[in-house]
């Protein structure tokens, strides 16, 4: 493949296959050298026009891991405060012969316009509110790790969908891989066209979580909540916030998972979020063999 | 028959038929004999078998080293795919499978296995592999068919067969475990198969 923007155009066979190369990734990561010279020789940039810790340092790491070599581009420390174009920025690191872009912008669609600009790979590590596919692919590899398969699996996401890329990446995927997702908010925050096969929307967190085997807590994005898109964060908290008592209707060992980074004790109960359930740790361990198995696939195989 | 090599699939014709079951049979006992004379027993050792073919080529040596000796000997299974130096040997999905030496391999004497020595490379891999896992006090190898073509300064130390091919030839190992039968075979590179 030419890039991982979102999962159009992966099939559940080459999913399912990167998933099964993330668990030997893992078990790499296991070893007392944790290391292998899988992508010597390939050159991978990080361009980063958005604040991200961990999923910059996963992906840098992950690259690492396999011998590749790594350099970060930030924006707030280069020339695209002097005003240089998004494209000018690919082309100018193109020439100094990047491999792969691993591209994190706030705009929707901007790793699409990254990959026109360019002949290298290109992965999506987030854009906008459209898509974060190595984030989804973490999450199923997690829900893999525990349950074996996803096949048959009920999953609820709860929060902001309007505003976030793991809710619609999660609702790309989890389906293609045989899961069911109910994605939960209040009105204002459920865009109806995420309805499709296998993606049910409710605005009844009850609903979303009855049966779930996993129920999944978005953050509440503050930043964007001066729209009116609430009435009062306090409202947000007594009738959508993840806690104890939603769990009771979940099935009897349902996961706790949330992408990171958490308002305690908005969306999820902070306790809950510590709870022997949570994953919430194991999403974040499992990022690097996930990002491992997904630069190892692009740069590698044919595309 | 149709062959993926180098990503790309290849038709090739079939030329002799190289080896029987009883052959085959024959020449795992010979390297299972030929290991414990050389490291004086079994203790200590411990065999690996390469994905796919050298996996059960190294659990039948690895048995008949038990009923030989009446020693345990543990064995493993590498993938030699994330240390490959020839990337164009990948095909359009690279298929990467799970390693599973569950005993440290520090300080034993590890008989690697693989079905066919051609170049040398997969060899050269599995060695990488193997280092990165521990610090084995040897490493040896053994192969059911050696065809030449070295390309590196490794040689095997076991050899079931060795059989001079030419490069347009290919040497294709059928076991019981993975193919329903045992039988080693010679093909004859025809071309490129398109579609």
């Amino acid at each position: 493949m030419k890039h991982l923007l979102d999962f159009q155009g992966w099939s559940k066979g080459s999913l399912e296959n990167v998933l099964e190369t993330a668990k030997v990734m893992s078990d790499v990561l296991d070893r007392p050298v944790k290391k292998v010279p899988a992508l010597q020789g390939f050159t991978i940039c990080n361009v980063f026009f958005e604040n991200s810790t961990r999923t910059r340092l996963s992906f840098e790491l992950a690259a690492r891991r396999m011998s590749a070599d790594v350099l970060t581009f930030t924006s707030a420390t280069s020339s695209t405060t002097k005003g240089e174009s998004l494209q000018d920025t690919i082309s100018t690191l193109e020439q100094m012969r990047v491999d792969c872009f691993i591209v994190r912008h706030g705009a929707s669609g901007a790793a699409h316009s990254v990959n026109k600009f360019t002949k290298a790979k290109v992965v999506n590590a987030g854009d906008g509110r459209r898509a974060h596919p190595t984030q989804a692919l973490l999450d199923a590899f997690t829900l893999q790790q525990r349950f074996g398969s996803l096949e048959g699996l009920e999953i609820a996401i709860v929060g902001d969908v309007r505003h976030s890329r793991v809710a619609r990446s999660n609702a790309e995927l989890l389906p293609k891989l045989g899961a069911k997702v109910r994605l939960c908010a209040p009105a204002t925050l459920l865009p109806r066209e995420l309805e499709a096969d296998g993606v049910t929307l409710t605005t009844n967190l009850k609903e979303a979580v009855s049966g779930a085997h996993a129920v999944m807590a978005l953050r509440l994005q503050l930043e964007r909540m001066n729209t009116g898109y609430l009435p009062s964060l306090e409202e947000y908290r007594a009738t959508y916030q993840v806690n104890s008592k939603t769990m009771k209707h979940a099935r009897e060992n349902a996961l706790i998972m949330h992408p990171g980074p958490m308002n305690r004790d908005l969306e999820i109960e902070g306790d809950l979020a510590d709870h022997n359930k949570s994953v919430i740790l194991e999403q974040v361990r499992n990022g690097v063999p996930v990002r491992m198995a997904v630069l190892y696939h692009l740069l590698v195989g044919k595309s | 028959m149709n062959f993926l090599i180098g990503g790309i699939m290849k038709n090739a014709e079939f030329k002799a038929r190289l080896l029987e079951p009883d052959d085959i049979r024959r020449a795992v006992t010979r390297i299972a004999h030929e290991i414990i004379e050389r490291n004086k027993g079994a203790q200590n050792l411990a065999i690996v078998g390469v994905h796919t073919r050298g996996i059960p080529l190294a659990a039948r040596i690895a048995q008949k080293i038990v009923e030989l000796e009446g020693v345990q000997v543990p064995n493993g299974k590498l993938d030699i795919t994330l240390y490959r130096d020839d990337l164009s040997e990948v095909g359009l999905q690279p298929i990467v499978r799970q390693t599973e030496v569950p005993f440290d391999i520090s300080s034993r004497r590890i008989v690697m296995v693989d079905d066919v020595f051609y170049t040398g490379r997969t060899a050269r891999a599995g060695l990488d592999a193997l280092i990165d896992l521990g610090r084995p006090s040897s490493i040896q190898l053994a192969v059911l068919i050696d065809r030449g073509h070295r390309e590196l300064p490794i040689r095997a130390d076991y050899v079931g067969k060795n059989i001079p091919t030419s490069r347009q030839e290919i040497v294709k190992v059928k076991l019981l475990e993975t193919d329903g039968e045992d039988a080693v075979e010679l093909y004859e590179l025809r071309g490129e198969v398109l579609g």
